[in-house]
């Protein structure tokens, strides 16, 4: 059996073909393993190659053998040829490998199909406003292929992209009524592979020297609040993390299990705010120190930290209160004090000879407290992001040698001294302060405003926040770490700008993001519920939906037929009166031919039907006056004639 | 069945009497999804789940997007039949075997062009692609395969497309009253002897084939088979195209009578003989006569005379 015509590809598909391949799977180079990307770009340059010259395709074994090795490549990389980055990984391969056996209509339409699904895959990446842009512009080249395919060499490129955006601007409503409409079910349906939510940063659970200031460097945004009422001053927003009770000598790390709930007493008013969280893929929230009440699905930790049921692994809202002013367990339990006095057997002992030496003279902690601050703020000690290597034992090296350091440093130190002087203290980290976007109003909060703090138990007034830093660069915590910098320190470009316009635009460009991120990427299955009641809707299920959307998109491809259906007129008015003419003599069983002339059909119907003749030929002498005359505006002749038609 | 039938006959008939052109209207063309839409449906069931699985907002965008793209693909399918105007031309006559042209002239008054049209006359039949350029016209042609002499009417012919997206095919039934005559497949045979001239006095050499008298150069109105093809090539075509001139050939008669051929033979295959002396005749430039059963026409040549005697052929009752 032959190929249909229709069913062979020309030679000018293979373009379309190529670029389609090219811009699918372009994007993905920025986060594939080199090799990959390279044998990609080969196996596409061969292809291209083989096209140019006209030669022939390569048959079954070299391709099988191709496939071997991209296999054998990718199961060696990622050790799995599932998952999420694998999976797209063999898509790649597999896009490039199509074009090397492009022979029928068929096959192009697998390199087109391949393209779409490799658009979804882009978004496992990014889900940007950019990403979204350039995407639907690589929609609407892949939709342009298949329009290619299907017209052959008649259909021009300028033509065809053209309709290519004719139809994607047509599927928009429909997308539209469907993102808002379509039941959404809230994912995952199945357990998801490890590298699901790979390659994020954020706060980690331990700290040790070096790794906030790590973080200092990202300009990222952590999360986003907005306070149902006036932010409070800068200086007071402590977004509290994990706090740290265990010292090893170097790291610091939180103390495992689950202890008695805490007992907080509120001096201040709840803060109603809600927050934004990016996802960072553990439990813990960054809420404003103290949270207050806490939705159904939050619990409160021994330790006063916010902790969800399950890893925070994508981008998500809270509604949260906070109280500025507390009393946290005022009555401590005795492990837990014991345990926030306790330094490793031998580490740092040139600090703990300095603080038993501060207890002996004085032993009432408020003072000792002050202490330990009046030496940070001396004139020696440097807040730097920059600091040198640690030795040994890492605060004496610090209080007493390099004295240049980050506030992970400052707290680190601050604890072993109040614990060496007998004062129950732990480490708090989590991010301080903020920047309110004067745009949206958001209060955006970024990695590099990532922080660590000490707490310290006072008999009768509890874990009171005491924070190190404040006491070495008390414009830290006033102005945020762009001011407390000295010019020369390696801050990300992002943070450090500090001309005015580019700041205003930077604070344009974070509030579209935000927007695009609450309320079109946030539309989740709450946001839609919301949006519904407020349509007038507030408990529909499936089954309501379904009928809804069906009435919209049927609506909408009944508006789309109906343009289709719609062609402009083109006759002019006389020849329009004429068609009506010969309309209501077919009633009559009279047809003019295609090829009658008026009179010749006057003429004719003299001895078919001598009835209707006259009327006829008043109606045909009317119509060529009307449309062939010197005056040919003059319809009223032709009407009457029509009128008086039997 | 036989309602059934009527019904289809209805639902597909030409406008009035088969010969006017048809314009399609919505009410006759029919959309159905294609392979390659079915597999796209797939495609995008597999990109929702993965959208939902991994939450990907900007995932279920793209997915609505593409369904809301198969949506409109199939409403310009049908837009891109809507409305052309199907109007039926003249079928040239063809021998048995050998490919039947239906012409039909398509035009368009859309200012968009109207791509990938396919026409087929049938299963099994060969499927011919056209085009229609804006507000333009385009002539084609059904083709059918011939295996039997006779009146060939042309069957329900199937209209379709699936340009822009593939993802659907619109199609529509044509039934224009058109028939293409079928000769017999001719049997080459060696022509019988010369009869007897019916003039007397014409009366001369016994082979008025080789009364071949010379060249002249070739006018217009002269038939291509007279042309001396061989002559011709010989000089390269540098110079004009030759005749050959026979003289006396209008004198000398050759009767192609249903009795010289064979008797034994099936009477498809005397019609065969028959039509063979018929091509060969005209091809030397005799005049010639056919005498069936029932059925005579006088001695003649030419292009009309060979026309009346393959159509006797081929409607000649079997």
């Amino acid at each position: 059996m032959s190929t249909r015509p229709a069913e062979a590809l020309d030679r000018g598909a293979a373009p379309w073909l190529f670029a389609a391949a090219l811009a699918t799977t372009l994007p993905h180079a920025e986060h594939q393993p080199l090799w990959l990307s390279a044998l990609t770009a080969a196996i596409l340059a061969w292809a291209g190659w083989l096209w140019w010259r006209n030669e022939r395709l390569p048959g079954r074994w070299p391709l099988i053998l191709l496939v071997a090795v991209a296999c054998g490549g990718v199961l060696f990389e990622f050790r799995t040829l599932f998952g999420r980055d694998a999976g797209v990984a063999m898509l790649v391969v597999f896009m490039a490998m199509k074009l090397l056996e492009l022979r029928s209509r068929r096959d192009a339409i697998v390199v087109v199909t391949l393209g779409y699904f490799l658009l979804l895959t882009h978004y496992f990446y990014s889900q940007s406003i950019p990403t979204g842009a350039w995407l639907l512009a690589t929609m609407t080249l892949v939709t342009a292929t298949l329009i290619r395919l299907h017209g052959g060499a008649a259909s021009t490129p300028m033509a065809t992209l053209r309709y290519a955006g004719l139809l994607t601007l047509q599927a928009i409503p429909f997308m539209l009524a469907l993102y808002l409409l379509f039941p959404r079910i809230a994912g995952p349906l199945w357990g998801l592979p490890q590298d699901a939510h790979a390659g994020r940063s954020g706060l980690s659970e331990t700290m040790a020297p070096g790794n906030i200031a790590n973080l200092a460097l990202s300009g990222e945004i952590a999360f986003r609040v907005r306070f149902a009422e006036a932010p409070p001053p800068r200086g007071r927003l402590y977004w509290r993390g994990p706090v740290l009770e265990n010292y090893d000598g170097r790291t610091w790390r939180p103390q495992p299990g689950r202890l008695r709930p805490p007992q907080i007493e509120a001096q201040s008013p709840a803060l109603a705010y809600e927050t934004t969280l990016e996802a960072h893929q553990q439990r813990w929230l960054l809420a404003l120190d103290a949270p207050g009440m806490l939705p159904a699905d939050l619990t409160l930790d021994s330790t006063l930290t916010a902790t969800s049921r399950l890893p925070i692994t994508q981008r998500q809202r809270f509604s949260l209160t906070a109280i500025l002013d507390y009393r946290f367990n005022r009555n401590e339990d005795q492990p837990v004090l014991r345990r926030n006095l306790a330094l490793p057997g031998n580490a740092n002992p040139r600090s703990r000879e300095l603080a038993e030496s501060w207890r002996q003279a004085d032993p009432d902690p408020e003072r000792l407290v002050q202490k330990a601050l009046t030496l940070f703020s001396g004139a020696s000690f440097t807040y730097t992001l920059q600091p040198p290597l640690l030795g040994e034992h890492p605060v004496d090296d610090f209080l007493f040698v390099t004295q240049r350091g980050f506030c992970e440093h400052y707290a680190s130190a601050f604890v072993v001294l109040m614990r060496a002087a007998g004062v129950p203290a732990r480490v708090v980290t989590g991010y301080q302060g903020g920047e309110a976007n004067p745009v949206d109003g958001f209060i955006v909060v970024r990695q590099s405003d990532a922080h660590a703090w000490a707490e310290v138990w006072f008999a009768g007034r509890g874990w009171t926040r005491i924070d190190p830093t404040a006491a070495v660069s008390p414009t830290r915590v006033e102005s945020g770490i762009v001011a407390a910098m000295p010019a020369g320190e390696p801050l990300p470009a992002l943070i450090q700008l500090r001309a005015n316009w580019l700041r205003t635009l930077q604070f344009r460009w974070e509030a579209i993001n935000n927007a695009w991120n609450q309320y079109v990427l946030g539309y989740n299955p709450e946001r839609q519920r919301e949006f519904l009641s407020r349509l007038g809707l507030p408990n529909p299920d499936w089954r309501n939906l379904a009928a809804i959307l069906a009435i919209i998109c049927g609506t909408l491809l009944l508006a789309i037929t109906a343009w289709a259906l719609y062609q402009r007129p083109r006759l002019d008015p006389a020849a329009r009166l004429w068609q009506k003419a010969l309309r209501r003599l077919a009633r009559r069983q009279v047809n003019c031919a295609p090829w009658e002339t008026p009179l010749a059909f006057a003429r004719r119907l003299e001895h078919e039907r001598p009835a209707l003749a006259p009327a006829v030929r008043e109606v045909a002498n009317a119509y060529l006056q009307a449309r062939y005359s010197r005056f040919p505006d003059d319809l009223t002749k032709l009407r009457a004639a029509i009128a008086r038609l039997p | 069945m036989p309602l059934l039938a009527e019904f289809k006959r209805r639902l597909f008939r030409w406008q009035s009497d088969g010969t006017a052109p048809l314009r399609l209207g919505q009410r006759r063309i029919f959309i159905l999804p294609t392979r390659a839409g079915l597999l796209f449906a797939a495609a995008l069931l597999a990109m929702l789940t993965g959208a939902i699985n991994y939450n990907l907002a900007l995932g279920h965008a793209l997915v609505f997007l593409l369904a809301g793209l198969a949506l409109v693909g199939m409403v310009h399918a049908f837009r891109n039949l809507y409305g052309l105007t199907i109007a039926p031309g003249r079928c040239l006559p063809v021998f048995a075997g050998d490919l039947a042209l239906f012409p039909l002239q398509l035009s368009s008054d859309r200012a968009a062009p109207r791509l990938a049209l396919e026409l087929c006359a049938g299963d099994g039949q060969p499927a011919v692609t056209c085009a229609v350029a804006a507000h333009g016209l385009t002539d084609t042609s059904v083709p059918m395969t011939t295996t039997r002499r006779g009146w060939l009417e042309l069957p329900r012919t199937r209209l379709s497309t699936t340009y822009p997206l593939g993802l659907f095919v619109a199609w529509s039934y044509l039934q224009p009253a058109m028939r293409c005559l079928v000769y017999p497949q001719p049997l080459p045979t060696p022509l019988p002897p010369l009869q007897a001239a019916t003039r007397a006095g014409d009366q001369r050499g016994a082979n008025g084939q080789e009364d071949f008298s010379g060249f002249r150069e070739r006018q217009p109105a002269d038939s291509p088979r007279h042309v001396a093809w061989k002559a011709s090539a010989r000089d390269g075509g540098q110079r004009p195209l030759l005749v050959k001139q026979f003289a006396g050939g209008a004198q000398h008669e050759l009767r192609l009578d249903w009795d010289l051929t064979p008797e034994a033979a099936a009477p498809e295959a005397r019609i065969a003989v028959l039509a063979g002396w018929v091509l060969a005749a005209e091809e030397d430039g005799a005049c010639y006569g056919l005498r069936l059963p029932g059925h005579e026409i006088p001695a003649a040549s030419g292009d009309l005379h060979r026309h009346r005697c393959l159509e006797a052929l081929a409607l000649f009752p079997a």
